[in-house]
């Protein structure tokens, strides 16, 4: 019961959540709303058992996406005005397409063919069973070459994000390391030259002039 | 208790929302992203259900893979928007014409 009890709060928080995300008229508030959404999530998965996955999302996505969002989200200047103009006037369709994509899908996953009687509830795994190890031993043996593709993807957005971000401003002033190291010994380098020495100049004495 | 019907009911509903923020926000460019994030944790919350009821870890695995790639797509599409918007001044989609599509 108790059970139940926590999945609807943490299911209602859920949708509410995601209903302010895309209703607010702020985008950090939008943002901050998504990790509220994201972490009940987590307590939903650690509710199904996906312990691994529940501490992944909130590690990697709030912790990490997230606050890539609110970063980029601060960093630009946004006029909110003309981002929100066609706002009320899109409300009646994205709520009539919505509502009949939640019905078909209601139709097709309600209770009649996924309830209890279809799936009925699997027994709770005890305490000796660690989804992180199950996960694990599976990603490295029958998932490895995926895992070796996922850490090619996540290569490339690093390569990818850095060089599209990167810019060299012209005004900066910066030292090259590697002319430095070529300089060559003749021409480049401070030369000591060797002269004569010269005679000691003759003391004018100052008395005589006047 | 509680059925696998709830938890699909729930992932439905979170979609559903997501493609309704999707219509609305269709200037802003940040909250479509924010949408598709809405949306693959709808289909991730399906994964783990099924994953649960059916006693088989591959959902997670899925949702692994899934999570890895979204997390990928979200840093290049921010990127590219960081890109935009220092040379466009804006992130109006509708002042993203330049292909003239």
């Amino acid at each position: 019961m108790a059970e139940k009890l926590i999945f609807y709060i943490l299911a209602v928080i859920t949708l509410w959540a995601s209903v302010m995300v895309i209703t607010r008229k702020n985008p950090v508030h939008s943002v901050l709303f998504l990790v509220l959404a994201f972490v009940t999530s987590a307590g939903l998965w650690v509710l199904l058992e996906a312990e691994f996955l529940g501490i992944v999302l909130i590690l990697v996505y709030v912790g990490a996406v997230m606050v890539l969002f609110l970063f980029v989200v601060m960093m630009l200047d946004i006029d909110l005005a003309t981002i929100r103009a066609g706002f009320v006037q899109n409300l009646p369709l994205a709520g009539l397409i919505a509502a009949i994509m939640a019905v078909e899908i209601l139709l097709i996953v309600g209770p009649g063919n996924f309830g209890l009687d279809a799936f009925p509830k699997p027994e709770p795994l005890g305490a000796e069973v660690s989804n992180t190890r199950e996960l694990g031993l599976l990603l490295y043996s029958v998932y490895i070459y995926p895992v070796e593709i996922a850490a090619v993807i996540l290569l490339l957005a690093i390569v990818a994000a850095i060089r599209l971000t990167l810019r060299r401003r012209p005004d900066t002033k910066f030292i090259d390391p590697a002319q430095q190291v070529r300089v060559r010994k003749g021409p480049d380098r401070v030369r000591l030259v060797k002269m004569a020495a010269e005679d000691v100049a003759p003391v004018v004495d100052k008395g005589d002039a006047q | 208790m509680i059925a696998l019907s709830d938890y699909l009911i729930l992932g439905g509903l979170l979609f559903a929302i997501a493609v309704a923020g999707i219509f609305l926000n269709r200037k802003n460019l940040i909250l479509l992203l924010m949408c598709v994030e809405l949306m693959l944790l709808a289909v991730n919350m399906n994964f783990v259900a099924f994953s649960h009821f059916l006693g088989d870890m591959t959902g997670q695995v899925f949702v692994f893979f899934i999570l890895t790639v979204a997390a990928a797509e979200a840093a290049i599409g921010l990127a590219i928007l960081v890109v935009l918007f220092r040379n466009r001044r804006t992130i109006n989609v509708e002042d993203l014409d330049a292909l003239k599509g």
